[in-house]
């Protein structure tokens, strides 16, 4: 077992001597992690994080996070990055308490900590970057469900992921404090599809079954914003339910042309990675501080004011529909 | 005949099912509607597909793990394939889905055969290899649904007298199991194998070899599932699948295969999925908490488990030896 352990060590020396021999000693080393490796969105991100590391020069982007979406796989890789001294992590969260110990042992290491797109609690993170303002967000997603609802409204869901999702769980409550301004949209059942595309299908059929006067579909996840759009597609209702939240542009095309979703919404994933690494920049180069009303500077993205949390907002969503998606739908 | 059937484990699954599709009915009466039974049965479709191939595995008394992982591997395959190609028909895609899966099979098969390792600790490790190929395939990137042919997208949803294509392949890959299981010595040796090994080897069967075919034809129902996956979700990523071969195995356990190998039918392992089937889709239609179904479907399981345990005939003292299996 000690040979065995040795082995091991000697393997990861040898890889990380080998990774980047050219790496000068003084880079600034900011660590992205995701939710989970493989999702397009996050993929974006990283675009954008090496889009800034290249304006600013002299930086390494380490992209990384788990294979599925658990805080457990996260404190992992965020354990690796501590003991590889990074001097920044960026961190989407899995879970909004689980990982304050680990990052609090980061920062007690002279780490810079953000949280980016799914925060973590105040006290394991210097300051969080939303993608934008949750209640834009969830202004946004009653708005597009409302602009296409017949004439004196109708029955509209809600699909989300899974029920423990950090930012799912807040655009939900900012939609329903908006529902006063649009007497026409009545929320009739809130389901959740665990970010699977089948329990989001299987779902999205229930609620199809379910409601009889169905005219929406609200999924602020960019997986069960899909399966909906599927589920509506195979029941034979696209053009009458109209799916909209929170997607890709690239995975909605589709559904788009099929008439199954009217228009739905998103930040720029490659400015949010953009905006990410900037501020981690700045504040791991002590640059700037992140303090409640500080103004941060994101490069080309202008700057983020912090509120008392010490949380900001980059942008508000933007809306895509059969005007625009093909122009983004290569990009992202 | 029929009272034997009676007393069968069947006929307590089947009326297990019915009495729950009952219960359901009173909360939610359209659920009993044909339409809707025609809905949950090419939902639990794919399941049952899998389900008869861990059968075969399971019946000579391995495990395989790696299910999910290869319906995912197989699946993004071909989508990948038919995004960059869109001008290949879709009865080839689907060869070749069933190709690469029976591979990736026949992969876990050569382990467990000229290796002598473990089929648990086989299949665990292709699970990881598998998802891992899935990710080096695609670099993480999805594959959408405008990306992929809309011939492609149709196949398993053309109705045909009434049943879309996904149930006809289920039914038509029950029929072609029945043959196999019962009227083939290959299917018969499946039992042999999983029931006594030893005695198995002194009738003539290879173990080995049997056990190779069994992972090699599921590993090929598994590739089928990637394709029908795949295509009737419109959407091919990482994690597609993800947990299933739990569910697999659990459908094969509520349907009263014997995890020590040598004993279940086919009958029993459509049943086991159509079990789950019907309670993954009632559950969005009548409120109950996910935890809940949790806890059905475990309690099925250990009652499924227990009941097994009593009906399971007492075995033989072991006189030879067990290593004379393994030559």
């Amino acid at each position: 077992m000690r040979l065995f352990g040795k082995l091991i060590a000697a393997a990861a020396m040898s890889v990380a001597f080998t990774v980047n021999p050219a790496q000068a000693q003084d880079d600034v080393k900011i660590a992205l992690v995701v939710k989970a490796l493989g999702i397009g969105f996050f993929e974006a991100a990283h675009e954008g994080a090496k889009e800034a590391a290249e304006e600013l020069g002299g930086v390494e982007i380490i992209y990384t996070g788990p294979t599925d979406t658990t805080a457990e796989g996260q404190i992992e890789v965020i354990n690796s990055l501590i003991a590889q001294n990074v001097d920044a992590i960026a961190v989407s969260a899995n879970d909004r308490d689980a990982l304050v110990p680990t990052l609090k042992k980061a920062m007690d290491r002279g780490i810079t900590v953000i949280s980016w797109d799914s925060g973590v609690a105040p006290e394991g993170r210097q300051m969080h970057l939303n993608p934008s303002s949750n209640a834009l967000i969830g202004e946004m997603c009653v708005k597009m469900a409302a602009e296409h609802l017949p004439e004196g409204g109708g029955d509209v869901a809600i699909l989300s992921a899974s029920a423990t999702a950090t930012n799912q769980n807040i655009w939900i409550e900012e939609m329903k404090k908006v529902l006063p301004n649009y007497p026409g949209v009545n929320i009739v059942a809130t389901v959740y599809g665990d970010d699977l595309a089948d329990k989001s299908y299987r779902e999205a059929q229930g609620l199809i079954q379910s409601y009889p006067d169905l005219k929406a579909i609200i999924a602020p996840t960019s997986v069960g914003i899909v399966a909906a759009a599927q589920a509506v597609t195979d029941a034979g209702k696209a053009g009458e339910i109209n799916v909209t939240g929170l997607g890709l542009p690239s995975e909605m095309a589709g559904h788009v042309e099929s008439g199954a979703s009217k228009s739905f919404a998103i930040w720029n994933p490659i400015d949010l990675g953009y905006s990410a690494t900037m501020i981690a920049y700045n504040l791991a180069t002590e640059k700037a501080m992140a303090e409640p009303g500080a103004e941060i500077p994101m490069g080309r993205m202008g700057s983020v004011k912090l509120d008392d949390n010490n949380e900001g907002a980059m942008a508000e969503p933007f809306v895509y529909d059969a005007s625009n998606i093909d122009d983004f739908k290569d990009i992202f | 005949m029929i009272s034997r059937f009676l007393k069968s484990r069947e006929a307590l699954l089947a009326g297990a099912i019915v009495l729950l599709t009952i219960l359901i009915a009173i909360r939610f009466p359209a659920f009993v509607s044909a339409a809707n039974l025609v809905r949950v049965f090419n939902d639990t479709s794919i399941l049952i597909i899998l389900a008869l191939g861990q059968m075969m595995v399971i019946l000579t008394r391995c495990i395989d793990l790696s299910m999910a992982a290869n319906l995912a591997l197989s699946g993004m395959v071909v989508a990948m394939l038919n995004a960059a190609m869109p001008g290949i028909p879709v009865p080839a895609l689907i060869a070749l889905a069933i190709a690469v899966g029976a591979i990736l099979g026949a992969f876990n098969g050569i382990f467990v055969w000229k290796l002598n390792i473990p089929p648990i600790v086989v299949t665990l490790g292709t699970l990881t290899i598998f998802r891992g190929l899935v990710f080096v395939l695609s670099g993480g990137a999805w594959v959408n649904a405008h990306q992929m042919s809309d011939a492609f997208k149709a196949f398993p949803r053309a109705v045909f007298f009434g049943l879309p294509v996904l149930s006809w392949v289920a039914i038509f890959i029950v029929v072609l199991m029945t043959v196999l299981i019962g009227r083939t010595a290959l299917g018969r040796a499946f039992y042999a194998v999983g029931g006594n090994p030893t005695a198995a080897v002194y009738t003539g069967i290879d173990v080995g070899r049997t056990r190779f075919v069994a992972f090699t034809l599921a590993g090929a129902l598994a590739g089928l599932s990637g394709y029908l996956w795949i295509s009737r979700y419109a959407v091919a990523y990482v994690d597609i699948a993800g947990g299933f071969e739990l569910d697999i195995i659990a459908a094969c356990v509520i349907g009263g295969i014997s995890i020590a190998g040598g004993i279940g039918s086919v009958g029993g392992a459509v049943l086991g999925a159509l079990f789950f089937g019907v309670i993954k889709n009632a559950l969005p239609v009548v409120n109950i908490s996910p935890f809940w179904q949790l806890a059905i479907s475990g309690a099925a399981i250990i009652l499924a488990v227990a009941f097994n345990a009593r009906a399971e005939r007492r075995r033989g003292r072991i006189i030879l030896r067990q290593s004379e299996a393994a030559s």
